[in-house]
């Protein structure tokens, strides 16, 4: 099943189960979505239930917030999470903190879905990664799938969720198949919030990743096993709340981390991972954690430039080698 | 009393009085029934003492105590009230906007989708002329008048935007001309007077109850006081004020009451008495009342609390009945 087809899968399923789920956004209905996504709902459920909106992000937001608060179910779909930041004040100050605010009288049980990260060649303003940016906010929940599984078990999760639930997908991922398991495919199959997957085990170094660079890192787990290290992948699934348990007890059998993410490295998802290890299991460190993280300039357009803008497999082989032989770091030998 | 309590220290922070501009909030409020909602601004303690929420409430709200409105944990400008329909109480101005036409279109919804025949619930949404030249406060004028939402978008014009004046900030400054540049229709009324107010509110309400869509009505109003506690006030000229403070919604009340033989000076004095010590015993509750204690902190984040994820022993943070008496580690 593709990530495509598992979204839409979730979306549907979760529609016809509860009449209060509602999905909003631009190009959801008569387009079909702009990446396909909610294909064939507007047939199904009419437009009142699937709403094209005007492009205006902040005002269909909030929107979205004010139903939440009376009890239906908003799915609000950003066509990417770039055009979020139009929203932004919606999503943290009246969705994230209302709950808190009103001293639980109001949740708000709405996701808000969409592409997140790089593209391919689509420049700065279309590929920025906001896990880190969500995930320092209290009152939200953060996920991140790479499988169909993932898209379809965390969807489900999120939509029944009382709770704002921020959904990064990746645009890239979209048309990748997966295989899916019979479970999986039960319309009642949801992931648990907060639990990160280990998609291989191992015992050499732990290697942290969530959306595409799942992919990247179960390659360069593949490169290394040739070379004679045996590398544990974990799929944090969840930004927020992280599951600090598995990584912990994953670097506590390694000893050794390195952390992979597409966006920025400043204030990044790898920063806070390598403050909880050092929290929770400074003792058990080898060697310092490699942070592997976009390049720190904005998105450039140029095909081989946005290649060196973001972690390609040979970047995670070469800092897990560096973590388990202690090689000199690329910087220092520039 | 509220100014007195925070120049006592009692309350702190933003506070937002609302003083000159009561006959916006009852002649509007009053017309509604319990399951209609309102959503304001900061300068929400009115609108929500209109709703229905308890003096009591409101009180240890701003005195920052657990046994107001929202537990202490909102404060003067955000006031929630689930059981009145008071959807807050919002910071940024023309954040309210979006929320009150997404509770608009959840009337809709729960008459149309969930066929819920008797719901004709409207919302109000109250906010300030400064709001008016915000983005938000147009696309949701477009998506109310668009989808037909059962919402009357009040917009209590007092002129000033903290220091800055309203015509110094919006090229057409007559701001109920912008309804029907949406498709709804614009009124104008004037706000220091109760009774016009509330025949305005009652076409505009009726409008909305019955199916025919949003109305903008701009009420001409004004602040005795500085936008806040905190604000000197030094900009607006002391000749507007007396303009104003001479046209005072409540004692232009009291006038119109004894001329019309409604009600008799004693009988007004015992209104007054009887505010006075409404709000002697909401300050009285207010001060007994016992601040929130520590484990409040952790409180109503979320309301599936697993979103705090899973601790160190493998379990959800939650599930330890400790979890909220921890320090800042937890």
């Amino acid at each position: 099943m593709t990530v495509r087809e598992a979204l839409n899968s979730a979306l549907d399923e979760e529609m016809s189960a509860d009449p209060k789920v509602f999905l909003m956004g631009e190009e959801v209905g008569e387009y079909q979505g702009a990446y396909k996504i909610s294909k064939g709902l507007l047939d199904k459920y009419g437009p009142e239930r699937v709403l094209d909106t005007p492009i205006t992000e902040a005002g269909f937001t909030g929107i979205g917030v004010g139903a939440a608060y009376y009890g239906l179910r908003p799915i609000v779909e950003f066509m990417t999470f770039n055009f979020a930041m139009q929203a932004i004040d919606h999503i943290i100050n009246s969705a994230a903190k209302s709950n808190y605010m009103s001293a639980g009288q109001m949740n708000v049980p709405i996701v808000f879905r969409g592409p997140n990260g790089a593209a391919a060649g689509v420049g700065a303003q279309h590929s920025h990664c906001y896990a880190a940016w969500y995930g320092s906010c209290p009152g939200l929940k953060v996920l991140t799938p790479y499988s169909s599984e993932d898209a379809r078990g965390l969807l489900k999760a999120a939509i029944r969720d009382p709770d704002p639930v921020i959904f990064l997908e990746n645009e890239l991922l979209y048309g990748e198949s997966f295989p899916v398991s019979a479970e999986a495919l039960d319309s009642s199959f949801c992931l648990p919030i907060g639990k990160a997957k280990i998609e291989r085990e191992g015992r050499d170094v732990t290697i942290t990743a969530f959306s595409k660079m799942v992919g990247h890192s179960l390659k360069a787990a593949e490169i290394l096993e040739k070379e004679g290290i045996s590398a544990e992948v974990i799929n944090l699934r969840s930004i927020r709340p992280l599951d600090r348990a598995t990584i912990n007890a994953s670097v506590q059998k390694t000893n050794r981390l390195v952390t992979v993410e597409e966006g920025f490295p400043q204030h990044g998802v790898g920063a806070e991972i390598c403050a909880t290890i050092v929290e929770d299991s400074f003792g058990y460190l080898d060697a310092p954690v490699e942070r592997i993280a976009g390049a720190d300039v904005p998105m450039p357009y140029a095909a081989n430039l946005e290649r060196m803008a973001v972690p390609q497999v040979e970047d995670i082989v070469r800092a897990a080698k560096r973590v388990c032989h202690r090689s000199v770091p690329l910087a220092a030998a520039a | 009393m509220c100014a007195q309590m925070y120049y006592r220290g009692k309350m702190f922070g933003f506070v937002h009085l609302y003083n000159g501009q009561e006959a916006v909030s009852t002649g509007f409020i009053k017309l509604l029934k319990k399951e209609d909602s309102v959503v304001s601004t900061y300068r929400d303690h009115v609108h929500a003492l209109s709703k229905g929420v308890p003096a009591r409430a409101v009180m240890s709200e701003l005195f920052g105590k657990t046994t107001g409105c929202c537990r202490g944990q909102g404060g003067s400008m955000h006031m929630f009230s689930k059981e009145h329909n008071l959807l807050g109480g919002f910071a940024f101005i023309g954040e309210g906007i979006p929320v009150a036409t997404g509770a608009a279109f959840t009337s809709k919804y729960r008459r149309e989708v969930l066929k819920e025949a008797d719901c004709d619930h409207v919302t109000l949404a109250f906010f300030g002329d400064g709001t008016c030249n915000n983005g938000q406060f147009f696309e949701c004028l477009n998506m109310a008048a668009l989808w037909k939402l059962p919402i009357v978008f009040v917009v209590e014009n007092n002129l000033w935007a903290i220091g800055m004046s309203h015509l110094r900030a919006t090229s057409d400054p007559q701001i109920y001309k912008k309804g029907p540049a949406f498709g709804m229709p614009g009124i104008h009324v004037n706000g220091m007077d109760v009774l016009k107010v509330r025949a305005v509110a009652q076409t505009a309400i009726a409008r909305a109850r019955s199916g025919e869509g949003p109305t903008l009505v701009e009420c001409e109003t004004y602040r005795f006081r500085g936008h806040s506690l905190a604000d000197p006030d030094e900009l607006r000229d002391p000749a507007e004020k007396a303009h104003y403070a001479a046209r005072d919604p409540i004692t232009a009340l009291k006038k119109y009451l004894i001329e019309n033989n409604l009600a008799t000076e004693v009988e007004l004095k015992a209104i007054d008495k009887k505010i006075e010590e409404v709000v002697e015993d909401a300050v009285e509750f207010a001060d007994e009342s016992p601040h929130p204690t520590r484990s409040q902190l952790l409180e109503n984040v979320f309301a599936d609390p697993k979103g705090f994820g899973i601790g160190p022993d493998g379990r959800y943070r939650c599930e330890d009945p400790k979890f909220t008496e921890g320090t800042a580690q937890v």
